[in-house]
């Protein structure tokens, strides 16, 4: 079992013809200059081009293509929007990309059961604009929220600025249908609170693609507070704002949004968006809160007091919405701004525990030195999980080289700490590696059974998220228990 | 009791083909299907391992009662969210396995929503580790959240990571007349609106309302939403998370999960209505009651019954062919002999 790479060898052209007789002409790329547009997703160092690019438009499309690929043996890769940072969407040399991208109808917003159910290619925030005429929104904002699509969300188990208070995909998503390679129809949750059975809905939210194609989400609408006000405080210094934030949970106070920035990053982006930002701050925290105004009012000076206490250097509250949006601004465009100021930037995605901020931090800082790259960090400091955005240059030898180098050191220090190596970008074919730090063993081969469950042939976006045993091996993370090395034949190095 | 002790006692029924029959303080005995196997009694392996209050989460062994993890919260002024019973001794291995939640679950989220991470003895013996103490990891599949409400089917939850949330500043609890459809329609109604709304309970014409945030907000909630202000409210809703209060007195009790909108089905017996119209308690046998919950868009739990029903009707509601197939493969991949609480959930694994 899944101990090494699987390998597929495809013949191109009778999958085109088997396809030709599925799909008709328009939802069909086989050129090469059509296929290019496919050839990666957010994270574009890595780049394939698939056989074909499928874009159904029926969900009996969508069923024939997996059928028909699963009897010919060929790779499936679904698609949402390509806005994924893990390089979950890239595509497989010998197989086809599922676009869901034409799957972008919203069915049905129930206003008195606050609940939209939506196929898969509508984008995040068009739910929210289809809900807001009931006074109700859609709680998971990833940052891309304009572009990433709910099937890609679901995948990822995205979330954003405002999980802290309100989650993340899993705890928004209340049922999904999905199809298997083999081609058959699962519902799995329901508009009830719970199902029968086993939770399939987390097991799958967050699957990357791995176990089977979604094909309508039905998601929770939540009431759009009256009120929200941010507060902006100034740190001399980043392990002052960690413990900020940690004075801000210990008060018993859980804000809609809890962000942080540092130096480089409100360098960077300032005079890009002049948002007003303190360039004199070592960090700058953004902290919301939201609800009615009598609970917004009460919040505001609670956390203003806790701030002053933990040593801000300067507050300032948001006196009006444009005055918030403009505070926010800042954060959410920290990626095409530091993208402005370095040719090419690579973000990270890791997880640790809030604590241990001041000293991932320093440690970056100590990377920076010894890989001779710049790095900018901003990040959901609400729930630990930091975004450093390294930037390189694509175009000087080896710079890719040291950003991946620089990368993978601080996924591996954010496991040591006791954190996780994605937050919400997933692993995709980029962490694949760190996957083997992160998990012993045994956790991967449950991993592998559990994909064997649901998708035996393997031939679902094959190569990512979980790694081979195999793989492990080489990367010499293979973690040995009681003493028997799993794969003795295997050299280590 | 330590972790080795259960390890071996897995391994040992893994190499005899032996069905254990795991347990926790055993206030859930009566929930699920037959209880079959060697037990295996885990309430010795106990004790709060980590809790870090400004990290908002707390890691316990499977057998520390409830009860300890809550005074150790509520030092910190803090709670789990989704309001488990501490009934009885309950356990933290058992709540997980068990999944359900009281009545902040409508406001707050279900137990699943709350695990962070788990240490799970598999069918085989081999101890795993999913999750971890950090809210946000989606590194590898979500099997932490999994083992919500797998009532011990597929390992023995050794250890478990829950998020913890700081309690409410303010609590208020209103009393209105009304009838279960006019209930319902309040329910639903209230939903959509940015209101502190913590719990909720029908029961014989009287609907109670808690509300829970800063204490301006629920102040002005009250204001806006008029009722009567309830005396006893925290033994009230004692009562309603314990299930000690007399609606749920009945030799046979059936849980609905319904769509919160869902009218009220066409049979006698309803007792109680929960989390915002989504949980409805009915009393007695109903023959008809499994068909009318699947039709009205939910499931039906035959949550308490004498032994010869329960082998009848199955606790849980059927699931469709191509559902049961991908559960006994699963089941599969975590206990591939079948040997842990074989038919506690559905009598084909
Ligand atoms: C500027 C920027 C900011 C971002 N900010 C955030 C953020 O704040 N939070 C966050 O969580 N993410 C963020 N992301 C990452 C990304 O937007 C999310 O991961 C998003 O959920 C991906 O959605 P997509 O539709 O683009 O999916 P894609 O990139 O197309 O696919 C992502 C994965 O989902 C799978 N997939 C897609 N559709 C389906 C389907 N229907 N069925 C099964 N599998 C499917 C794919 O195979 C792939 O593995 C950001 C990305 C960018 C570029
Ligand atoms: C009258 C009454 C009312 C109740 N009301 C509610 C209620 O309103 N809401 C609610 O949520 N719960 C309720 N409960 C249920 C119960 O109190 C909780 O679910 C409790 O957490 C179960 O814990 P336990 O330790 O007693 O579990 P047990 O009864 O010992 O076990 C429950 C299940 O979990 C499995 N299990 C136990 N420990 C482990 C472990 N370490 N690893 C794997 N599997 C394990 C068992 O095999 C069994 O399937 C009620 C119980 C009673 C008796």
């Amino acid at each position: 079992m899944s101990s090494t790479e699987p390998v597929f060898q495809t013949d191109r052209s009778a999958l085109a013809r088997r396809l030709k007789t599925i799909l008709p002409p328009h939802c069909l790329l086989i050129d090469e200059e059509d296929l290019r547009p496919y050839e990666c997703d957010g994270l574009t160092a890595y780049r394939e081009l698939p056989m074909a690019v499928c874009l159904p438009e029926t969900e009996g499309q969508v069923i024939d293509v997996l059928r028909n690929c699963h009897q010919l043996g060929v790779p499936v890769v679904a698609r949402g929007a390509g806005t994924g940072l893990s390089g979950g969407a890239m595509p497989h040399a010998q197989g086809v990309v599922l676009s869901l991208a034409r799957f972008n109808k919203i069915l049905r917003v129930d206003r008195e059961a606050r609940l939209a159910v939506v196929q898969p290619g509508v984008r995040n925030l068009a739910v929210s604009e289809a809900a807001a005429p009931f006074g109700l929104y859609y709680a998971p904002d990833p940052s891309s929220q304009i572009a990433c699509t709910l099937g890609g969300n679901v995948a990822e188990n995205s979330g954003g600025v405002h999980c802290l208070k309100y989650g993340l995909t899993v705890h928004n998503v209340l049922r999904i249908r999905v199809i298997s390679i083999e081609g058959e129809v699962f519902e799995i949750g329901s508009e009830a609170p719970d199902a029968a059975g086993y939770d399939l809905l987390a097991l799958l939210i967050g699957s990357e693609g791995m176990l089977g194609v979604v094909t309508e989400v039905t998601v929770k609408l939540v009431p759009k507070p009256e009120l929200a006000q941010v507060v902006m405080a100034s740190f001399d210094d980043v392990a002052k704002a960690g413990d900020a934030v940690a004075a801000i949970i210990a008060a018993g106070i859980i804000p809609a949004g809890l962000e942080m920035m540092d130096k480089p990053a409100t360098a960077a982006v300032e005079p890009f968006v002049k948002a007003g930002y303190d360039l004199n701050a070592e960090a700058i925290l953004l902290c919301e809160s939201d609800g009615t105004p009598e609970e917004v009012a009460e919040e505001i000076a609670r956390v203003t007091e806790v701030l002053n206490a933990a040593g801000a250097s300067e507050i300032r509250v948001s006196q009006s919405e444009a005055e918030r949006l403009r505070f926010w601004a800042g954060r959410k465009a920290a990626f095409p701004a530091v993208g402005r100021i370095t040719p090419d930037y690579y973000c990270m995605d890791g997880t640790i525990p809030r604590k241990r901020l001041a000293e991932m931090l320093s440690a970056i800082a100590g990377m920076e030195i010894k890989y001779g790259l710049r790095c900018a960090n901003v990040f959901h400091a609400g729930d630990g999980n930091l975004h450093p955005l390294i930037m390189y240059d694509a175009s000087q030898p080896g710079n890719w080289e040291r950003a991946e180098a620089f990368g993978a050191e601080i996924l591996e220090l954010s496991v040591a700490l006791g954190g996780s190596i994605t937050g919400e970008h997933g692993v995709g074919i980029e962490k694949i590696n760190q996957m083997c730090s992160q998990y012993a063993t045994p956790e991967l081969e449950a991993f592998h059974r559990i994909k064997a469950a649901f998708d035996e042939s393997g031939l679902l976006n094959p190569g990512k998220a979980v790694p081979s045993l195999h793989r492990c091996a080489e990367y010499g993370r293979m973690h040995v228990h009681h003493g028997d090395v799993k794969f003795p034949e295997l050299e280590r190095f | 009791m330590t972790l080795d002790k259960i390890v071996l006692a897995v391994r040992s029924a893994h190499a005899s083909h032996t069905p254990l029959r795991i347990r926790g303080a055993g206030s859930k005995d009566f929930y699920g299907g037959l209880l079959a196997g060697d037990l295996l009694d885990v309430s010795g392996y106990r004790g709060i391992t980590a809790y870090e209050p400004t990290e908002l989460y707390m890691t316990a062994r499977c057998g520390t009662p409830l009860s300890e993890i809550e005074a150790v919260l509520a030092e910190k002024g803090q709670m789990l969210a989704f309001e488990p019973p501490q009934f009885s001794g309950a356990t933290a291995g058992g709540c997980v396995a068990a999944g359900l939640s009281g009545p902040r679950r409508q406001q707050a989220g279900a137990v699943r929503d709350f695990v962070l991470g788990v240490k799970l003895v598999d069918g085989s013996g081999q101890v795993l580790k999913f999750g971890g103490q950090v809210m946000k990891n989606v590194a590898g599949y979500d099997v932490s959240r999994l083992i919500a409400g797998s009532l011990g089917t597929l390992g023995v939850i050794a250890e478990v990571t829950l998020k913890v949330l700081p309690k409410p500043v303010a609590e208020q609890t209103l009393v209105f007349a009304l009838d279960q459809t006019e209930a319902l329609k309040k329910l639903n109604h209230w939903g959509g609106q940015p209101l502190p709304i913590s719990a909720s309970f029908w029961h014989q014409g009287q609907l109670w309302l808690r509300l829970s945030g800063a204490g301006a907000a629920v102040e002005a909630a009250c204001r806006k939403l008029g009722g009567t202000s309830a005396v006893n409210s925290d033994q009230h809703w004692h009562s309603v998370r314990e299930q000690a209060h007399p609606a749920f007195a009945s030799d046979v009790l059936w849980r609905l999960a319904l769509p919160s909108t869902a009218p009220c089905p066409g049979l006698d017996g309803l007792r109680a209505i929960e989390w915002g119209g989504a949980l409805r308690w009915y009393a007695g046998e109903q023959a008809a009651i499994r068909g009318a919950a699947a039709r009205l868009g939910g499931h039906a739990v035959l949550y308490r019954a004498p032994e010869s029903l329960r082998c009848l009707e199955g606790a849980f509601a059927p699931l469709s062919p191509a559902l049961l197939a991908l559960h006994r493969r699963l089941k599969k991949a975590f206990d591939p002999k079948g040997i842990l609480n074989p038919g506690r959930l559905y009598a084909e694994f």
